[in-house]
């Protein structure tokens, strides 16, 4: 066994990378919707960064554990608890048969990430473990988890090496943000008045907002005609413009298509600050341009990379070569360092 | 036709633009284009997604940067990769008209002057062209139904339709691939399922096949539902040749 869930949180759901591959039919992406987060839950436990952990929306679970393990939350800061003793986000928390992990109040972002040793042990469906609600696919049952549901762990425990080192400085989401965005693919069905105000004014995350997408609300985008065109393809990201004028930026369970205009996309570097924007938080749109915003894409991963390999090696300063191994439909790592 | 136009969609993904209408053309040209770009095993490309008129290429900009992945389209977008489709699958969909699976069977008819019969002979007499798939796992936009079957959706929408509902909505017919809400005038169910996990293809249907409705009884439903959940049972399958 694993873990028991006493209570379940407003919105808790087995989370991964995603389902990729099968857009073309129509089935959405899904996966955590802030991926910063999400890796770095995996890489604090000594994951490998792909394994499926739990996303918890605004409130989060109660769960007890049955065996030993090493956990660390990520993302919102939802004052997380080990046995009512408080317990700092990104840190790796070892604990025990009978403890028993609970959150409080939200004092910033909205999605919490919390990642086991081992990952959790969910069967495949499209070669992803992720929970798409929508379509109850994915995850438990397709669902967000209930009181009395159990998970147990995929890989046997194994204390991850330099344990009490594994923490990082926990990200500070503020309720005023600003993204960098790039203009397209549909820019020409807005007008140059309209493509102003979405550059320059400031806008308020409304009440819906969910893994689909994130609506706003503030001053009216101007279409040229309207809003309608023959449905395309939408990009993680994507920033929907309705004939409402009130733009929606698309997350991990957007529709693969659409018949909106989309004005342009939230880079995938700040895609992290959208996830964790709530109800009532402003968001200003800042023009950037292809090559900063992948450039800024690569030197995250990078900086994971190195983060991971800062945490594994047993002495410092040594090299540490990396394998992944398939087995099945299953990655495992493998790492080797010469002592 | 115009040239396609390749244009930025998100910082992993572009869109390319290969017209602005909904043709047959317009749509076989993007199914050619796939084929040929799968074919060269771009590598950074993690998956491509045809729609009417344009195809969305996402991509891993770690293995491949704009740039690049921009010239080697324009490349591969001058060179002939048209007239490379072949013949196309045609699904026979088993579809039980009327009754309780087709509420709005009756007012279809009404709607357009016909009777019941004419309707499901009308719709049972085409081939559709799977234009694209989206909006949810499974859901075809199909062409070709005849202008005599349209029909404006429900004023209010249904709160449940069950998962191989056959409806039109306008000049459009289609499939609800599983349970959903919907405006859709329902005229029949279909006892196959267009998206089943437990297939090693667990969507039905591709883009630029073609399906084909058969108009079933009641005891053929059942006996197509059991295999169905059994996961046995396999759609006919015919050849057409293109254009």
């Amino acid at each position: 066994m694993g873990i028991i869930v006493k209570n379940g949180g407003f919105q808790t759901t087995v989370q991964d990378f995603g389902r990729p591959g099968y857009q073309r039919y129509g089935m959405a992406m899904s996966g955590a919707v802030d991926r910063n987060a999400y890796k770095m839950s995996n890489i604090l436990v000594g994951n490998n960064v792909y394994e499926a952990v739990l996303e918890a929306e605004m409130m989060g679970p109660v769960l007890e554990f049955t065996t030993e393990t090493v956990i660390a939350v990520t993302g919102a800061d939802m004052s997380p608890k080990i046995n009512n003793q408080p317990i700092d986000n990104y840190r790796a928390v070892r604990v025990q048969p009978g403890d028993k992990l609970s959150f409080g109040h939200l004092k910033s972002g909205c999605r919490a990430y919390i990642a086991f040793n081992g990952g959790l042990d969910i069967k495949k469906v499209l070669g992803s473990r992720a929970t798409y609600t929508k379509a109850h696919l994915g995850g438990l049952e397709g669902r967000k988890l209930k009181a009395g549901d159990t998970l147990e762990f995929r890989l046997p425990f194994s204390v991850p090496n330099n344990l009490e080192k594994r923490f990082v400085e926990p990200v500070v989401y503020e309720s005023d943000i600003t993204v960098r965005v790039l203009l397209g693919p549909q820019e020409e069905k807005f007008t140059a008045k309209g493509i102003e105000t979405f550059l320059s004014e400031t806008y308020t995350v409304s009440p819906q907002f969910d893994r689909m997408g994130c609506r706003l609300d503030g001053p009216v985008i101007e279409t040229v005609t309207d809003s309608n065109i023959i449905s395309d393809g939408i990009a993680f990201g994507a920033i929907q413009v309705p004939d409402s004028g009130m733009p929606i930026i698309m997350l991990s369970d957007r529709q693969t298509t659409g018949g909106y205009a989309k004005i342009g996309s939230v880079i995938n570097a700040d895609i992290p600050k959208i996830a964790q924007a709530k109800a009532g938080d402003r968001i200003r749109f800042v023009l950037t341009d292809i090559e900063t915003a992948q450039d800024a894409f690569c030197a995250r991963r990078q900086a994971n990379h190195e983060q991971r390999l800062k945490f594994d090696t047993l002495i410092p300063g040594n090299r540490i070569r990396e394998f992944n191994v398939r087995i099945g439909d299953e990655e495992y790592r493998a790492m080797i360092e010469e002592l | 036709m115009n040239q396609p136009i390749i244009k930025i969609s998100s910082d992993t993904s572009l869109a390319i633009e290969f017209g602005s209408e909904i043709s047959y053309e317009i749509n076989s040209k993007i199914r050619a284009f796939d084929k040929a770009l799968a074919a060269e095993q771009i590598e950074g490309i993690v998956e491509t997604v045809p729609t009417y008129c344009s195809l969305t290429i996402h991509y891993e900009p770690e293995l491949i940067r704009y740039k690049e992945l921009r010239e080697k389209l324009e490349t591969l977008l001058a060179g002939s990769y048209e007239g490379q489709s072949g013949p196309a699958a045609v699904i026979e969909i088993p579809v039980l008209y009327g009754g309780e699976f087709g509420p709005d069977l009756e007012h279809v008819a009404e709607h357009n002057s016909l009777t019941p019969k004419q309707v499901i002979e009308l719709h049972s007499g085409g081939e559709y062209l799977v234009y694209m798939l989206g909006f949810t796992p499974g859901f075809s936009y199909l062409g070709g139904m005849d202008e005599r079957l349209a029909t404006p959706r429900l004023k209010t929408p249904r709160v449940l339709i069950p998962g191989g509902s056959v409806g039109i909505a306008g000049a459009q017919t289609g499939i609800y691939p599983m349970d959903s809400p919907g405006g859709w005038q329902l005229i029949g169910r279909t006892p196959v399922k267009l998206y089943d996990p437990r297939r090693e293809q667990p969507i039905l249907l591709d883009a630029g096949e073609y399906i084909k409705f058969r108009a079933i009884d009641q005891a053929e439903y059942d006996r197509i539902l059991a295999q169905a959940e059994a996961g046995t049972y396999q759609c006919k399958v015919t050849l057409r040749e293109e254009k």
